[in-house]
């Protein structure tokens, strides 16, 4: 697939809906394209951490070196996979798994404390100290069977996450 | 432009929901055991809020929503068209720029002749000082524009002078800052660059009042802060104008400045400044460039067209966080 040509053909279209699973429409597909090209300025083909960070609303994201970490260097068919676990299209599970992923920064497929921990830190960094976030994390591991020794997998968060309507959309504009 | 609001309220609505405060299920000094609600491991682990937050900025955003414009179709090169190109470089090289090297010549002798004295004598006057001194960067920004024969469309009331307020615009090249500097006099936070232009930034840009800051220090992000708070509490001082990217080189900073800007507590007054690609390419790669020859190819081009959009002032609605805030704007 031509990474850094503009022309988007109907071939490449179908492919990248076929890697996203039909999470996007063909013209999602097109729109998402469009942003695409937008935001890699210089034309890698794939977009910078830079070029992300200058979204200033992404840029106040308290999470957005983790996701970061996990956009770095995809190209375009990449992205739209990334994406797609923010289409309504896309099942419960694939969406419980993208967390999972956030959390688990060292991709071992085991979420553990610390990881839990560090995401609370950059949601809570100055509102609270490290030891109370301890003190809580820890209380409601406890309370929910776990303990801080505990390596979470992707099963356990099905578990916890599951059955509460989790909400994770994303809506594509399409002119 | 119309349906930004739209985009966005799916995720505003959730983040009214954002979880549990956690700050509520602290033990305040006795034990953990009588948590106030029902704060359970699920509540702690869900961050679909902020992630859903993060992936519509990625999707959509209605700062950069200000600049869709068509790629700018390639020249067709032909045999009729090159030696009208050549024609064009004789021109901009051998005409244009040392026309303009003179032009900015005059200007900076202008201007250190008027400042300098005007900095030493009317040390006493500060306020005089200070207007007079404003003045003189204005004009020298305009001359530094005419050296490129800048043509700049600005649109939109003109900044006042207000306390509480700060300006925020986008960022392609370090002349974004001198387009602006020429309408309204700003106060800016920047980063301090070795050679000439840090010696123009510590002596001359210092009397409008503008913020340093040093990547490198540590200590430096508080210092930084707590300037920011005094300039914008400052009645008599230039409005402060941000621009929230930066570059990545160190993430705590351009993360400081993006929620900062929304933190001041201030009126928030974003600028769109929009270069036309078909005259020049203002975007400036500066880990590629140094400025003085990024200052050289602009001159060597045609022009430098570009358009000032003032928008209009956001305003923090009480209880709203700085992220909301942000997305707002």
């Amino acid at each position: 697939m031509g990474n850094t040509s503009s022309m988007l053909t109907q071939y490449d279209i179908e492919e990248v809906q076929q890697h996203c699973n039909n999470a996007f429409s063909q013209q999602e597909i097109v729109s998402l394209y469009q942003r695409f090209c937008q935001l890699d300025r210089n034309g890698g083909g794939f977009i910078s951490a830079e070029e992300f960070l200058s979204v200033p609303e992404f840029a106040v994201n308290p999470l957005s070196q983790r996701l970061l970490r996990m956009l770095d260097g995809l190209n375009f068919k990449e992205f739209v996979a990334f994406l797609s676990a923010f289409s309504p299209r896309a099942t419960l599970q694939h969406k419980i798994e993208f967390i999972f992923k956030v959390y688990d920064s060292d991709g071992n497929g085991k979420v553990t404390f610390n990881d839990m921990l560090d995401v609370l830190h950059d949601l809570t960094g100055q509102f609270i100290s490290e030891q109370q976030r301890e003190q809580v994390l820890t209380h409601v591991l406890e309370e929910a069977g776990y303990t801080k020794e505990s390596l979470l997998v992707m099963s356990d968060f099905v578990k916890i996450l599951g059955s509460s309507g989790l909400k994770m959309e994303v809506e594509v504009p399409v002119d | 432009m119309s349906s930004r609001g739209g985009k966005l309220s799916s995720s505003s609505s959730e983040l009214d929901l954002d979880g549990p405060n956690i700050e509520d299920y602290l033990p305040s000094g006795s034990s953990i055991n009588e948590p106030r609600g029902k704060l359970r491991l699920r509540d702690l682990l869900d961050i679909s809020p902020t992630l859903t937050e993060a992936a519509g900025a990625i999707v959509d955003d209605s700062f950069t929503r200000c600049f869709k414009s068509n790629p700018p179709e390639p020249w067709n090169w032909n045999v009729y068209l090159f030696p009208l190109w050549c024609f064009g470089v004789a021109v901009r090289y051998l005409i244009l720029f040392p026309a303009r090297v003179v032009v900015l010549t005059i200007g900076w002798i202008i201007f250190l002749s008027s400042f300098i004295p005007v900095h030493f004598l009317l040390k006493g006057h500060d306020k005089l000082r200070k207007k007079m001194e404003r003045v003189l960067v204005e004009l020298m920004c305009s001359f530094f524009v005419a050296s490129w024969t800048g043509v700049v469309k600005y649109h939109g009331p003109r900044p006042s002078i207000r306390p509480k307020q700060v300006f925020v615009a986008n960022h392609t090249s370090m002349i974004d800052f001198i387009i602006l500097e020429q309408m309204t006099a700003f106060a800016v936070i920047m980063q301090k660059h070795p050679g000439w232009v840090g010696l123009l930034q510590s002596t001359i840009l210092e009397s409008v009042g503008c913020i340093w800051f040093n990547r490198s220090e540590a200590k430096d992000r508080e210092i930084v802060a707590k300037k920011l708070r005094d300039h914008v509490q400052g009645v008599d001082n230039n409005p402060l104008l941000i621009f929230p990217e930066g570059t990545c080189i160190n993430n705590q900073y351009s993360v400081m400045f993006k929620k900062g800007a929304f933190e001041l507590g201030c009126t928030v007054c974003p600028i769109a400044i929009k270069y036309n690609k078909i005259f020049v390419d203002a975007f400036w790669n500066s880990r590629k460039q140094s400025f003085t020859m990024h200052l050289l190819q602009l001159m060597t081009s045609w022009a430098v067209v570009c358009d000032v959009w003032y928008l209009e002032p956001q305003n923090l609605r009480p209880g709203e966080t700085p992220i909301e805030f942000a997305e707002f704007i």
